[in-house]
């Protein structure tokens, strides 16, 4: 389980969350939603050690991850999945999974994980050899999931993985989260109507701040929730 | 049929330059392809890794100079990113170039400290140093040596980087750093591992540059190293194919010119010397005006495409 406490962090001279605290239960999805420049992506960062924080503090499995190194944090079994997809467009598709498993040193059992995202995603192995730049954006993205997925981990974390998706492509990356769903997932999403949907638990973000939580089910029948992120 | 016959020791005498060139242009490349800088200090890298052949070769005997040398100037590589572009990391990067410069003054100053400005004489090394002739030239056995070792460390090279674990996280680092690290890279370790990469052929080249010519100064690497920095601006910076391609032309192109007032007189155009030699460096920089004029990204340099 991961549980944050009062999690204070500055970002280029903007304090960017104020005082953050939530849990993602293990085996759980649990989602953050707000609008822009609510610190959604600033709190991935955070998890995942790309961003120091100013106090608080960040427990994963009864450890603290403040001042953790970036690697030893993907170690303990937190990956994250980055805004834009952000895969290696001069990495072959093959290259750029085998890249996710950096840090794993037990070559048979990555050769059978590949094949397993190879059934996850069945178009990705027919680019096996292709760059990864010539991918298409749905391509790019079922690629960058199943990079994160390369590292084993036991809680990933998804930022934004719909943006600029087609509707089809971002239900079969949603169904892909579901069935990923043991591991334990923290989703950002613009697309709060289906984050709402799939997520056990949800957080609003409001610059900085915890507003409103429940389940997903609650917030998606809430009045504020429905008039601020839902468009209705 | 007379052309070639006295052009040919000038093509041969300029694709070793230009293999001697390659291996210093390999280093500026791959430091630029991982960290956009322009390691200014590379080429008195290469003059530092040459005078301590000078000091080491007369104390020791050349089977242990030679790699002593290499592992020193490896070391000193290393030792230069850690201490002056490292700390650099998340600066603007006109610092870490600004400190790239300041290296580079160091180690002149440094070098003209410890040898007073004096011209010091480069150890012959038995068999590469030995004067052979071919196709009617008079040369030493370096001329020849040259382009077989550089295409093969290029070729190793080639292969590390594409078919190895850290090269494919040299290729993943140089792309996007954040998501490297993301992927559990450090990518400390890799930018040390291109440095250290880089400085070893600077060495190695040395010791064949070097070989060539009569002695170091310490203002002896600033001419080679702007010539394999323009032929790797000239190749597509950022690739290792291109600053080889890019540093065998220019190295060919200056010898020819060097030569060309004999092979004109040989074959009668002119009736003396006319001093064209002189624009054998005049070349270089004028080649690269027009590369960044009409193909700023060189002959093999991908678009720089901007990341969101």
């Amino acid at each position: 389980m991961l549980k944050i406490e009062n999690l204070h962090v500055s970002y280029g001279g903007i304090r960017a969350l104020r005082g953050i605290s939530l849990e993602v239960p293990d085996g759980k999805i649990v989602t953050l939603i707000g609008a822009n420049g609510a610190g959604k992506s600033t709190t991935l960062r955070t998890i995942s050690g790309l961003v120091k924080a100013d106090s608080g503090s960040i427990i994963y499995d009864g450890e603290e991850l403040l001042g953790m190194p970036i690697y030893k944090i993907l170690e303990k079994g937190i990956a994250q999945v980055p805004e834009g997809r952000r895969v290696f467009t001069n990495l072959t598709v093959r290259e750029n999974l085998k890249i996710g498993a950096y840090l794993r040193n037990d070559k048979e059992q990555i050769e059978k994980d590949l094949e397993w995202v190879y059934e996850l995603f069945p178009r990705l192995k027919e680019r096996d050899w292709q760059l990864a730049g010539t991918l298409s954006g749905g391509e790019q993205q079922m690629l960058a999931v199943a990079r994160a997925l390369m590292s084993k981990p036991k809680l990933i974390m998804m930022d934004e993985p719909s943006l600029g998706l087609a509707p089809l492509v971002v239900k079969g990356i949603f169904d892909i989260i579901r069935e990923i769903n043991a591991q334990g997932v923290l989703l950002i999403e613009q697309n709060a109507n289906m984050a709402l949907k799939i997520a056990d638990y949800a957080y609003v973000l409001e610059t900085g701040r915890i507003g409103l939580t429940g389940t997903g089910r609650e917030l998606l029948v809430n009045e504020e929730v429905r008039k601020a992120y839902l468009g209705s | 049929m007379d052309v070639l016959k006295t052009t040919l020791p000038y093509i041969i005498s300029g694709i070793s330059v230009g293999g001697q060139y390659a291996l210093i242009a390999i280093g500026y490349t791959m430091v630029y392809g991982i960290l956009r800088l322009i390691n200014f200090a590379h080429g008195d890298v290469f003059m530092v890794a040459g005078l301590m052949m000078v000091y080491l070769a007369a104390s020791l005997p050349l089977y242990l100079a030679i790699p002593l040398v290499i592992i020193l100037t490896v070391l000193l590589g290393f030792t230069i990113e850690r201490v002056a572009y490292k700390p650099l990391r998340t600066a603007p990067r006109m610092s870490v170039m600004i400190s790239a410069i300041g290296v580079s003054y160091l180690l002149q100053n440094l070098a003209l400290y410890i040898t007073g400005g004096l011209n010091k004489n480069y150890p012959a090394i038995p068999w590469i140093s030995d004067r052979i002739s071919i196709f009617g030239m008079e040369t030493s056995r370096v001329t020849v040596i040259t382009p077989f070792l550089t295409i093969i460390l290029v070729f190793l090279l080639v292969q590390l980087i594409n078919h190895t674990k850290i090269g494919m996280a040299m290729r993943a680092v140089s792309r996007d750093f954040e998501t490297s690290q993301l992927m559990g890279i450090q990518i400390n370790r890799v930018i040390s591992a291109t440095f250290i990469i880089g400085t070893f052929l600077a060495a190695v080249g040395s010791i064949l540059f070097f070989t060539n010519y009569p002695g170091v100064v310490p203002t002896s690497g600033a001419m080679p190293g702007l010539k394999a920095f323009v032929a790797a601006v000239f190749g597509g910076i950022g690739s290792i194919p291109g600053a080889v391609i890019g540093a065998f032309i220019i190295g060919i192109a200056e010898s020819i010119i060097k030569g060309l007032d004999t092979i004109l007189i040989v074959n009668g155009v002119i009736d003396e010397q006319i001093g064209l030699a002189t624009f054998s460096d005049a070349f270089t920089f004028v080649l690269l005006i027009i590369i960044l004029v009409f193909k700023p990204t060189g002959l093999f340099g991908e678009k720089s495409t901007d990341k969101v």
